[in-house]
């Protein structure tokens, strides 16, 4: 954190032991959102776009209240709405602020195969960095969650960088600093997933909502974006939060077992003819130019 | 077929040109795409122009590989058809592997192993093209079938590997192994000795000589 080099290391004149001294720990941030206190009110939208410098994108109406169908290479950040028809007969009305969850298993990573283009940050920050991005797309077949988005344009791919800009100079990401109703928080990953837990416990013994719980997916590793939901067994009714996400098998598997099993083969193959040559030689032709010459 | 009292002509400048185009074309494709398979090997995409360079051009270069390799189905489909006595050839072929030459049934203009390595180029080739058609677009591919892209990557990858073994053999060979044939495909001319020895019934065809110790075929 930015604030680290400030922690006091030695006091002039100081009888005993430097106060918060080793009482630092690992910060890892997490972004917690709590989907049943937000409004739909899209302020996170529009703070993504001022802090990012986006332009507002022309609107998409699609007889939701949603901004558009689905997120855009400068559109980080979008309110999902769902109408969900309860078991009773009621009408939920769902809304679910949609972005990157920064994996700590990020898909996009693993599946990128451009030197330095995706980058994790320690305190798991999940970032694309442009400028070495050569345009393949693999990190969107790696995304269990479908975030990164294209631009046709420049050939490049852009989502949610959780204002690593913000974050390293000590300041929360704009859509925190946005909401008006407080369903957002930002702290370190111990403390928002205390606070989620806290929440979905009151909401269980206090509400109708006797299902509501933390979605954190331990199939990526957990998320350093996690949210509070009114019924933890059904994501999919939040705009297709995927239930149990993992980074796609098949991408598991051409980036893991299969690369080294092509790796040995090649080499293999290399090491083989070699060794063919010093053991057989070259076929050798014998030149004698008076057999089966044309007369 | 022309040649002279030493040489035969082997191959004519338009299949020269024809090899030379899927040879660059492939030769380029294989290391942009090595560089986009291992990290280890990303350098070469930075050698050739750069990762965003290299990742436009992959794609397009690979359409003029496999419209080579079109023109080269065209031109040698003919040649390459798999025989009876191919198969009697790559029954012994490790007498082929180990220098034993005497011991094989006589090859026509293309041997078994020749003819092999085209079948599995062909293939190859057009599987890589199938495959790459949906990673060079998948911005335009809809999100309902977009798992079918990490099925097309397995299969450009393992087509991709499937050539590769292929093509090492093949320069083994064509630099290596067997010397003449590296002349014989930049100037089109084989000795007449060479040209007996490797392919006779193509030899015996092509120059209408038949040399004293030929054997009829079986």
């Amino acid at each position: 954190m930015a604030n680290g080099p400030l922690q006091i290391k030695a006091i002039s004149g100081h009888a005993g032991p430097v106060p918060g001294r080793d009482a630092s720990r690992d910060y890892d941030v997490c972004k917690l959102i709590d989907v049943t206190t937000c409004i739909g009110c899209k302020a996170c939208e529009v703070a993504c776009l001022e802090w990012n410098g986006y332009p507002f994108r022309d609107t998409v109406f699609d007889n939701t209240y949603q901004t558009m169908p689905d997120l855009a290479w400068n559109y980080y950040n979008l309110i999902r709405f769902d109408e969900h028809e309860n078991d009773d007969g009621t009408l939920s009305w769902l809304m679910r602020k949609d972005q990157c969850m920064h994996c700590a298993d990020p898909g996009c990573l693993r599946a990128c195969p451009a030197d330095s283009a995706i980058v994790q940050y320690s305190n798991g920050i999940v970032d694309f960095q442009q400028e070495y991005c050569i345009g393949c797309q693999y990190c969107v077949t790696g995304c269990p969650f479908n975030i990164p988005k294209f631009n046709k344009e420049t050939k490049k791919v852009h989502k949610c960088t959780l204002c690593s800009d913000r974050v390293g100079a000590g300041l929360e990401p704009a859509c925190i600093k946005a909401c008006p109703t407080g369903c957002l928080h930002f702290g370190s990953k111990d403390d928002m997933k205390d606070l989620a837990e806290t929440r979905a416990k009151q909401l269980r013994e206090h509400t109708s909502h006797k299902n509501a719980g933390v979605y954190d997916p331990a199939g990526v590793g957990g998320t350093h974006v996690i949210y509070v939901l009114h019924d933890i067994d059904h994501p999919e009714r939040y705009g297709g939060l995927p239930k149990d996400p993992r980074v796609p098998l098949l991408v598991r598997l051409w980036k893991g077992p299969l690369k080294w099993l092509g790796n040995f083969a090649m080499a293999a193959g290399i090491i083989g003819v070699a060794t063919h040559y010093i053991r057989f030689g070259p076929k050798k032709v014998e030149e004698d130019a008076t057999k089966g010459t044309p007369q | 077929m022309s040649g002279t009292a030493e040489t035969v002509e082997r191959y004519t400048f338009r299949e020269r040109v024809m090899h030379w185009t899927t040879g660059f074309t492939y030769l380029y494709c294989l290391a942009t795409g090595l560089a986009f398979y291992s990290p280890h090997l990303f350098w070469l995409a930075a050698v050739l122009g750069g990762g965003p360079t290299s990742r436009f051009w992959h794609p397009i270069v690979g359409v003029v590989f496999l419209m080579g390799t079109m023109w080269m189905q065209n031109m040698w489909h003919r040649d390459m058809f798999i025989t009876e006595t191919d198969r009697r050839w790559l029954d012994r072929v490790s007498n082929y592997v180990e220098n034993r030459d005497e011991l094989l049934p006589l090859s026509e203009r293309f041997n078994a192993g020749q003819k092999l390595f085209y079948w599995l180029m062909f293939y190859g080739s057009l599987l890589l093209l199938l495959s790459g058609f949906f990673l060079w677009i998948p911005e335009y591919v809809p999100r309902q079938v977009a798992w079918m892209r990490g099925v097309m990557v397995l299969i450009h990858e393992a087509a991709a590997l499937a050539t590769i073994g292929g093509f090492i053999i093949h320069i083994y060979m064509g630099v290596f192994f067997v010397p003449g044939s590296m002349t014989a495909i930049t100037t089109g001319y084989v000795s007449r000795a060479w040209a007996r020895v490797h392919h006779r019934l193509w030899y015996m065809r092509a120059t209408g000589d038949v040399p004293p110790n030929a054997e009829p075929t079986k």
